[in-house]
């Protein structure tokens, strides 16, 4: 690679965008080049200057409610309200006037079995109640109340804390720093709560023991945070972040084969 | 698709991505409220043409609807953003401090200088290098995910990268000569 092809690649290098060969002879123009090694070395002191001193300015909570009301209406849910009422008393009540009786029993049971459909499922309440924490948590800015990178500190926080031991999984190397861990109250019991992030999003990693036998990792969303939770080793653990479905599944993964490694050992 | 699960579709995927929508706004008009209008109205015509939305990269997708939208509001709006701008930098101190947590004072003071230089330079570098330097700095966006949100080649992209720090470098060494 002579010079000009190489300072034609180097933000490229900078950014890691070069392929292992392009890198490679590049590399190998760079170790000869002090001209090169200069810019180099500006372009990486710029882009982390950029990257650890500038705002990331995020959109305040107010504003992400506004513009979640502002979205079209779900027009769906208002017709399955309207039409016991309107469909049922009409066709029925006014054609054959003396049907009152069959009316309302129709009626009742229509709303009952509305009623039945509304009623959340405990998963249903489980995930509100979770996502509610996550939301809870980022709104006062309260994530954690032990602050620490360090797996080895958050883990004997817990202790005297809980009634169980929760796996504290250490994922720096696979992009997920551990930020700290707290306490929260959720389905009537005291759980961990892990606190990840990945760039600017913070995930929340809640664990708590499980009777139920092990099972897949499976993605939700609720109202616009992504949710991935899964049973295994007698712990079930709930992930919820604003972060992109893949890369929270990525999460999830990491996290259970960490915790399976850890058993076997 | 009835309107029902558009909405939930359009929540799981485009929803999350409202901090990378928000910065990118704010970093391109410098006002806040400026931002938040534009997203306001990215957003929109993102659930509008969600349909068109076949389950690809959601941040990209919404990305470069938001920068649509702010391109034509900054044709429409081309001498009054320059009197926000003004407006903005007489006001931009309280946005400082709440980056800072440090308790020294001596610290701070250093770290806000810095801080506020860096953040000057950014202002004055021009939109087209700007825009590449906080998807990549700001938003972690690969060459070609950010290819696809402008719409230019990767080639460019890693030249406006380049050209875009050293320009960076130059604004900062003459701002810091300037300061002593």
């Amino acid at each position: 690679m002579n010079h000009e092809e190489a300072l034609i690649l180097l933000p490229a290098y900078v950014d890691k965008e070069l392929s292992l060969s392009e890198a490679v002879n590049f590399e190998r123009h760079l170790n000869s080049c002090d001209e090169c090694q200069r810019e180099y070395n500006e372009q990486i002191h710029v882009s982390a200057l950029i990257k650890n001193n500038t705002k990331y300015f995020e959109a305040t909570p107010q504003f992400t409610k506004r513009l979640e009301a502002d979205l079209p209406a779900d027009r769906t849910k208002a017709t399955q309200q309207k039409s016991p009422n309107s469909f049922w008393n009409l066709n029925w009540v006014n054609t054959w006037g003396s049907g009152g009786v069959i009316t309302a029993s129709l009626l009742a049971i229509v709303w009952s079995t509305s009623l039945f459909l509304a009623t959340p499922s405990a998963q249903d309440k489980l995930t509100e109640e979770l996502v509610s924490s996550h939301v809870r948590a980022l709104e006062v800015d309260h994530l954690s109340d032990v602050i620490s990178t360090d797996q080895h500190t958050v883990k004997p926080w817990f202790n005297g804390k809980l009634d169980f031991s929760p796996p504290v999984i250490e994922l720096a190397s696979t992009g997920f720093p551990i930020e700290g861990g707290r306490i929260d109250y959720i389905d009537g019991r005291t759980i961990a709560v892990i606190v990840y992030r990945h760039n600017k999003h913070p995930i929340n990693l809640y664990i708590w023991p499980s009777t139920n036998k092990d099972s897949d990792i499976q993605r939700t969303t609720r109202n616009g945070y992504n949710i991935v939770n899964w049973t295994g080793e007698g712990m079930n653990y709930w992930a919820i972040s604003d972060l992109d479905t893949g890369k929270l599944q990525e999460f999830a993964k990491s996290v259970r084969l960490e915790v399976n490694s850890n058993q076997r050992s | 698709m009835n309107d029902s699960t558009k909405k939930q579709r359009f929540q799981a995927a485009v929803m999350p991505h409202i901090n990378s929508a928000f910065n990118l706004a704010r970093w391109l008009t410098h006002g806040h409220a400026d931002a938040e209008d534009i997203v306001q109205e990215a957003y929109l015509r993102a659930f509008k043409f969600f349909d068109g939305f076949h389950g690809e990269d959601g941040r990209v997708w919404l990305l470069c609807i938001v920068r649509n939208t702010f391109y034509t509001w900054y044709q429409q709006n081309k001498v009054q953003s320059q009197h926000t701008q003004f407006e903005e930098e007489l006001h931009s101190s309280n946005e400082e401090s709440d980056i800072l947590d440090d308790a020294n004072p001596e610290r701070i003071l250093i770290q806000k200088d810095s801080q506020r230089l860096l953040q000057q330079a950014m202002r004055e570098l021009p939109i087209e290098f700007r825009e590449v330097m906080v998807m990549r700095e700001l938003e972690d966006l690969s060459y070609k995910q950010i290819a696809e949100i402008i719409q230019i080649p990767m080639g460019t992209v890693m030249s406006r990268l380049g050209r875009g720090r050293k320009q960076l470098a130059a604004i900062l060494a003459v701002n810091n000569g300037g300061a002593k």
